[in-house]
């Protein structure tokens, strides 16, 4: 039988590569996004159901068109905000309550290394949403007119500012509220953001407002790119812009590891 | 983006080589208007164990956390082989055991443990290691559903795992079952054969005693001893034995050598010490049988690092 005196554990320290690093904290960050049932919920069931119910029972006058060409770039806005900010905040904030993150500040691990693992398994979980929310809504009569590429800066940038407010929120908050706020964060925005309820019926002074959410400016984009076939959704973008660095500058200053 | 990250290694031979692993000098630590560290000074070698001995809130994981770099002193200086301990050339060098936690609740220990030691550049095999600690069944079992011995036991699996120069441990052993405590000790053994140095704190004397080759006695942020177990505890033995409470002391020492002292502590429990030898053994008894007192347990022994410890820190609950 073997014992812990067969362990070579003569020192022989050193850091993996980075790549090697980041890749397997994404890894499990994947992993631990995917076998979480509430997160699944967030992030799959919830726009698959509001995708299909929309899309097919009469709930909202969309004006003309196809119902599922108004909802489903809706649905890709909501998808990135789920795992970008709610997902992301709530989880964030209850490693920080485990002390999981001050346990990776020991490893090699750096913090720039541990945002990039977010980042990557972040927009890895979009990507597989992104995969069967096209699928549903194609199969639904989708027809997307304009050209999708423009999506693409859109759902980053996105990611880049619902990022930062997840992590803001995270890096400040006590688990529980970060669970309870982001929650309540992302109804509200749901409900407001133009997702699943045009904004045009609204009074046109709290349509402006409205429309400098950053939910909204990611549907009105992604409306007017895969809907309207529209160019370059320079207006939508320069929202998001304004978002990710103020969000990312605030938690850069905020965000308490412990 | 840190690209330096992967350059840690390359620096690794000249950063702090012959420096102590752990050098203190003068170090506060204030929280708010509490001191917990109150000009604390010591010194780990390379290559030993050291022991970090204190009661609850004498300032032992403030200090340790400092060293670890997870919290900056207000005042005095702390060198981690011979680095700031903020210094991230230091974090591949560590291995690092917390009180408690760290790891998320629903991950599964085999896949956590592997996930770490893909930070390093030359891990043990994480299966062997996980084996070896008995966890080879729970590979799969998330970590919220290990008993708390076994999550203590993952957690000291990743303080090694990345084959480090120095470790430290807190508490490595609170709430651990016998087997896992030996499996704990045998570790800590391998560790420092091996040549690791290794920085740990306890509660428990016995620990202190069996591991260490430095042991450092700390309240209310302060060193109040430090030595070797044997240097601590002394030459100098002790008569002990059990029998009915409230023998006459006095009539016991009348009848001992000069110099010698008797005390009763706690009741029906009595210590003698002197020129304890086999002269002394004869008088004792010898009055016993005179006074028809039954003695049990009766043996000769040196004092134990708790008797110091007690009488240093004294008997106060805290």
């Amino acid at each position: 039988m073997s014992t812990i005196a067969t362990l070579d554990l003569t020192p022989r320290p050193g850091a993996a590569p980075l790549h090697r690093m980041v890749l397997a904290q994404a890894g499990a960050e994947i992993r631990a996004m995917l076998r979480n049932g509430e997160q699944l919920l967030l992030t799959m069931i919830i726009p698959i159901l509001l995708l299909v119910g929309f899309s097919t029972a009469p709930l909202v006058d969309v004006g003309g068109g196809a119902r599922v060409d108004f909802v489903a770039p809706g649905i890709l806005a909501l998808a990135v905000m789920s795992t970008a900010f709610t997902g992301q905040a709530i989880a964030t904030g209850f490693e920080r309550r485990y002390g999981v993150l001050k346990r990776l500040g020991a490893t090699p691990l750096s913090r720039a290394g541990l945002l990039l693992a977010k980042t990557v398994a972040v927009v890895a979980v979009e990507a597989l949403q992104v995969v069967v929310i096209v699928a549903v809504a194609l199969a639904l009569g989708w027809s997307p007119h304009g050209d999708p590429l423009w999506a693409l800066p859109l759902l980053l940038l996105g990611t880049a500012a619902f990022s930062g407010l997840g992590l803001l929120m995270a890096g400040t908050l006590r688990a529980e509220a970060t669970l309870a706020g982001a929650n309540l964060v992302y109804l509200v925005l749901l409900g407001l953001g133009g997702v699943l309820f045009p904004l045009d019926r609204v009074p046109a002074g709290v349509q402006h407002v409205l429309g400098l959410l950053p939910i909204s400016a990611l549907t009105s984009g992604l409306r007017t790119v895969l809907s309207d076939g529209g160019g370059f959704p320079g207006g939508p973008l320069l929202v998001l812009l304004c978002w990710t660095v103020a969000a990312l500058a605030l938690a850069a200053r905020t965000f308490r590891w412990e | 983006m840190p690209g330096v990250d992967s350059t840690f290694e390359s620096t690794l031979g000249s950063a702090g080589d012959g420096a102590p692993a752990v050098e203190i000098d003068g170090l506060v630590k204030r929280y708010g208007s509490t001191t917990a560290v109150d000009g604390l000074s010591l010194t780990c070698a390379r290559g030993a164990v050291t022991a970090i001995l204190g009661p609850n809130g004498a300032g032992k994981t403030s200090t340790i956390e400092i060293c670890e770099g997870f919290r900056r002193p207000d005042g005095g200086t702390v060198r981690v082989l011979g680095l700031d301990p903020a210094d991230p050339a230091l974090r591949p060098r560590l291995g690092i055991m917390p009180q408690t936690g760290g790891v998320p609740p629903a991950a599964r220990a085999g896949e956590w443990l592997r996930v770490v030691s893909r930070f390093y550049a030359h891990p043990l095999d994480p299966d062997a290691l996980l084996g070896l600690l008995g966890l080879a069944d729970h590979r799969r079992t998330p970590y919220r559903r290990l008993s708390g011995g076994q999550q203590q036991r993952l957690s000291l699996a990743a303080a090694v795992i990345g084959r480090p120069e120095l470790v430290f441990l807190d508490e490595p052993t609170a709430g651990l079952d016998p087997q896992a405590r030996h499996a704990c000790w045998d570790l800590v053994a391998a560790l420092r054969a091996a040549g690791v140095s290794v920085v740990l704190t306890t509660h428990q004397m016995d620990e202190a005693e069996k591991l260490s080759d430095h042991v450092v006695v700390i309240d209310h942020g302060r060193v109040v001893a430090e030595g070797t177990p044997a240097s601590l505890t002394g030459a100098e033995r002790q008569l002990r034995f059990r029998a009915r409470p409230g023998l006459d002391l006095e009539e016991l020492l009348a009848a001992l050598p000069p110099g010698s002292a008797a005390k009763e502590s706690p009741s029906g429990h009595y210590i003698i010490e002197g020129q304890v030898g086999p002269q002394l053994l004869a008088t004792v008894t010898a009055w016993c049988a005179t006074e028809g007192v039954t003695t049990e347990d009766l043996r000769i022994e040196r004092r134990t690092l708790e008797d110091v410890f007690l009488e240093l820190t004294g008997r106060e609950l805290r």
